[in-house]
């Protein structure tokens, strides 16, 4: 199944995002990643999904049915900056210490953390970069990782601008304690 | 100077602004102080008190259904609203707009696994169309209007409201002034034009066309739309489950309902049509049988309010997302030229020809009627329709409600259903077992001056009885209830015989006497075991200024046919016994 990257902005009330992942589980898709925050816009958060669907259309239709979401889309054939963070507590031992600060900068990762026997690293790019990333520091021995999922942004003018939406979600001031 | 309301109050007001005028509920802890409330304002708002959440769900979608009006039902938190689950549920899959109002432990305990705590927005959150937790009282006038807005428009859904009791509780100075705040939810109500006349163009230039009529026909209030439109461009239609009533059964061009136990004619029609106009109907799998299999020479014109369902079972070559009213006045205006009329006109005649000549060589509705299996039996169910249908045509101020089982596709088969829309009311999406008695009082409720006929079978009646006790204390007199009573969960048992060499398991069910029972109930009562008895049966029930239960004790083992096995083509009919 293909994976596909989907772009959402929905009005940011308690219960949104459980209603997304409640409908993508129950119509059947597998999420691969879902990643919310702020958008530009107060009252309008930001989700990057992905998703395995042979039938992408049906996961925005159905998306849309949510009263609360404003905007889906498929973007995953279109030009876009896709990023992804990791952080990576790894064993580092004096003896290996030397050696994983040089390939911190290949990647262009950053030292956040040192201890006696482990280092926190942070590193952001494209998801295969951060695939690429874990798999080369993996032997030098991962103790915790969290990876953020995907983010992704549609590249030049078109796009997602939650500043459209906001007008109209200024006519009343209860909507964000509402459920 | 703005005076304080509880939010109880609130409430009230609030659905008074929105023309509601009946509730249907039962009272408990939590939502004692909506009650409360209620008292003062019941010369505006009439509350029905039922027997069960269930019942009360039921009767605010029976109530919804037959007037397109918002249903209302009241549950207390916990068992009071888990109880409306299933009536949600099945308002979910037909469409149904319908109001849940429920108490919530107050916001103190929220969370707490508090007494008679549940977390029914979080259970009903896939069976609605939106919900709501209120914890305070001034959100109450907007919520209300928000969730009344949505339940009613587009492809109307039932809405559930979670008040905490101390938002009902709190005494505040309501704001009525406020735009909604939607800026996700805008329901394309005017189909694309350029599609519309892309639709037009493949009609003109058919066949073999064929129009589907759905429950959204029935919704938008379509019905002599849809006529005149089959009319101009005479072309056949079927009426699914739901859209029964959107076109009369008299009508020369309706041909019947489709799919499951449709009929042959009407399932062949679709295998055979080259362009298929489908309108308000979601390709529900017991209409299309097997989809891929589905109308394979036809090019689909889909035209459905909700985008989600076009493309979701049928591939579809125009989709027309809109009202189908509004499209149907958008296709009556760009009507195709006089001479691609005629055209189709002249193929129309044939095709209708081949049509009709498949009903006559098939199990047809008339022949169906003069069976001959039946001939041994002492009250095949099939008489009973037949008198029903005889007093149906004499007596055209009715609704009628069923249940779900045999009973219901012989009533959707069997009964000639003139009336107009709105007059058959039943389930179908979510096909609620022990949907009708209670559907039958909120249709009541709307509409004391028709007969409200239920049919049902032995084993749906028993699981929502208890609602005859609500029909007496509002003092109802226009339900007649019909029970098919063969002593079977009848449709499991036909699939047993027919697909599980006659395991007969957990099927056979027994009840009590049903007469007594209505009686027990201050109704009255009648039984009948002969054909001979049926239509003074019917007449007498019709004749009495009260309820009447009717006990049908019909043959056992009767089948409904034709039908295609689940998961067939629609093409693979079994038409009679083996």
């Amino acid at each position: 199944m293909r994976k596909h990257t989907i772009v959402a902005l929905v009005q940011d009330q308690p219960g949104v995002l459980t209603r997304v992942a409640g409908l993508i589980r129950r119509r059947g898709y597998n999420i691969e990643s879902l990643a919310v925050g702020h958008s530009e816009q107060p009252e309008i958060s930001r989700l990057t999904i992905v998703v395995e669907s042979e039938d992408v259309e049906q996961v925005t239709k159905q998306l849309y049915r949510l009263i609360e979401v404003i905007k889906v889309s498929d973007v995953t054939f279109d030009p876009t900056v896709e990023r992804e963070m990791v952080v990576i507590k790894l064993h580092a031992p004096s003896a290996t210490r030397h050696e994983i600060v040089s390939m911190c900068g290949v990647f262009e990762a950053k030292i956040v953390d040192v201890g006696t026997t482990t280092m926190i690293i942070e590193m952001t790019g494209t998801p295969s970069k951060v695939e690429n990333f874990i798999e080369v520091v993996r032997p030098y021995g991962v103790k915790e990782m969290m990876r953020t999922g995907r983010i992704a942004m549609v590249r030049g003018v078109r796009g997602h601008n939650a500043g459209e939406y906001v007008e109209q979600a200024n006519g009343n001031g209860v909507a964000s304690s509402v459920n | 100077m703005p005076e304080n309301r509880t939010g109880a109050q609130i409430m009230c007001e609030a659905l008074i602004r929105e023309g509601v005028d009946v509730m249907f509920g039962v009272p408990g802890g939590a939502i004692m102080p909506f009650y409360f409330a209620m008292w003062e304002y019941r010369e505006q708002l009439r509350h029905v008190l039922c027997r069960h959440e269930q019942g009360a769900g039921h009767a605010a979608e029976g109530y919804a259904r037959s007037t397109g009006r918002i249903g209302v039902c009241i549950g207390t938190s916990g068992p009071g609203v888990t109880n409306l689950v299933t009536p949600i549920a099945d308002a979910m899959m037909d469409s149904t707009p319908l109001l849940a109002i429920c108490g919530q432990v107050s916001s103190t305990v929220l969370g707490r696994d508090a007494f008679q705590e549940t977390d029914i927005t979080g259970i009903t959150m896939p069976i609605t169309k939106h919900n709501y937790l209120v914890k305070r009282a001034e959100d109450l006038p907007y919520v209300f209007k928000e969730a009344i807005h949505i339940a009613t428009t587009g492809r109307p859904g039932p809405v559930l409201i979670d008040i905490t009791k101390d938002a009902m509780q709190k005494s505040v100075v309501p704001n009525w002034d406020f735009k909604l705040n939607l800026p996700g939810y805008k329901p394309n109500y005017h189909g694309n034009r350029k599609q519309i006349r892309e639709a037009l163009r493949l009609l003109a230039h058919a066949k073999k066309p064929l129009i589907i009529a759905g429950n959204g026909v029935v919704m938008s209030g379509a019905s002599d739309e849809l006529r005149i439109f089959a009319e101009k461009l005479r072309v056949p239609v079927i009426t699914t489950l739901h859209g029964i009533g959107s076109i009369p059964e008299s009508h020369p061009l309706n041909l019947g309902m489709p799919g499951m136990h449709g009929w042959v004619h009407s399932n062949k029609a679709i295998q055979e049509c080259d362009v298929l106009f489908n309108i308000g109907g979601r390709f529900d799998d017991r209409v299309t049988g097997k989809a891929s299999t589905f109308a394979p020479h036809a090019k689909v014109i889909h035209v459905d309010i909700d985008p989600s369902e076009i493309g979701k079972n049928v591939k579809v070559t125009v989709p027309i997302v809109g009202d189908a009213r509004n499209v149907l006045l958008a296709l009556l205006e760009d009507m195709p030229s006089q001479d691609e009329l005629s055209q189709l006109h002249g193929h129309a005649s044939d095709w209708m020809e081949h049509i009709r000549d498949l009903q006559d060589k098939h199990q047809g509705k008339q022949q169906y009627k003069n069976r001959s299996a039946t001939e041994n039996m002492t009250l095949p169910p099939h008489d009973v329709y037949d008198a029903l249908n005889a007093t149906m045509a004499k007596n055209g101020n009715y609704v009628l409600v069923t249940d779900v089982g045999q009973h219901q596709m012989w009533a959707a088969q069997l009964l000639d259903f003139n009336a107009g829309p709105r007059t058959h009311i039943t389930s179908g999406g979510a096909a609620t077992m022990g949907f009708s008695v209670p559907a039958a009082l909120g249709v009541a409720v709307a509409h004391p001056e028709k007969t409200v006929w239920v049919v049902c079978g032995d084993g749906g009646f028993q699981m929502t009885n208890q609602e005859m006790a609500t029909i007496i204390q509002e003092g109802i007199k226009n339900v007649k209830v019909m029970v098919i009573n063969n002593g079977y969960l009848g449709m499991v048992r036909q699939w047993q015989e027919l697909f599980e060499n006659k395991r007969y398991s957990g099927t056979p069910l027994s009840g009590p006497n049903f007469a007594k029972l209505a009686e027990a109930y201050y109704w009255k009562g009648i039984t009948v075991e002969r054909t001979a008895d049926v239509q003074t049966a019917i007449d007498e029930a019709l004749a009495t200024d009260g309820p009447v239960l009717i006990d049908f004790q019909v043959e056992r083992e009767v089948n409904v046919f034709p039908m295609v096995p689940q998961n067939k083509s629609i093409g693979e009919m079994i038409e009679s016994e083996a």
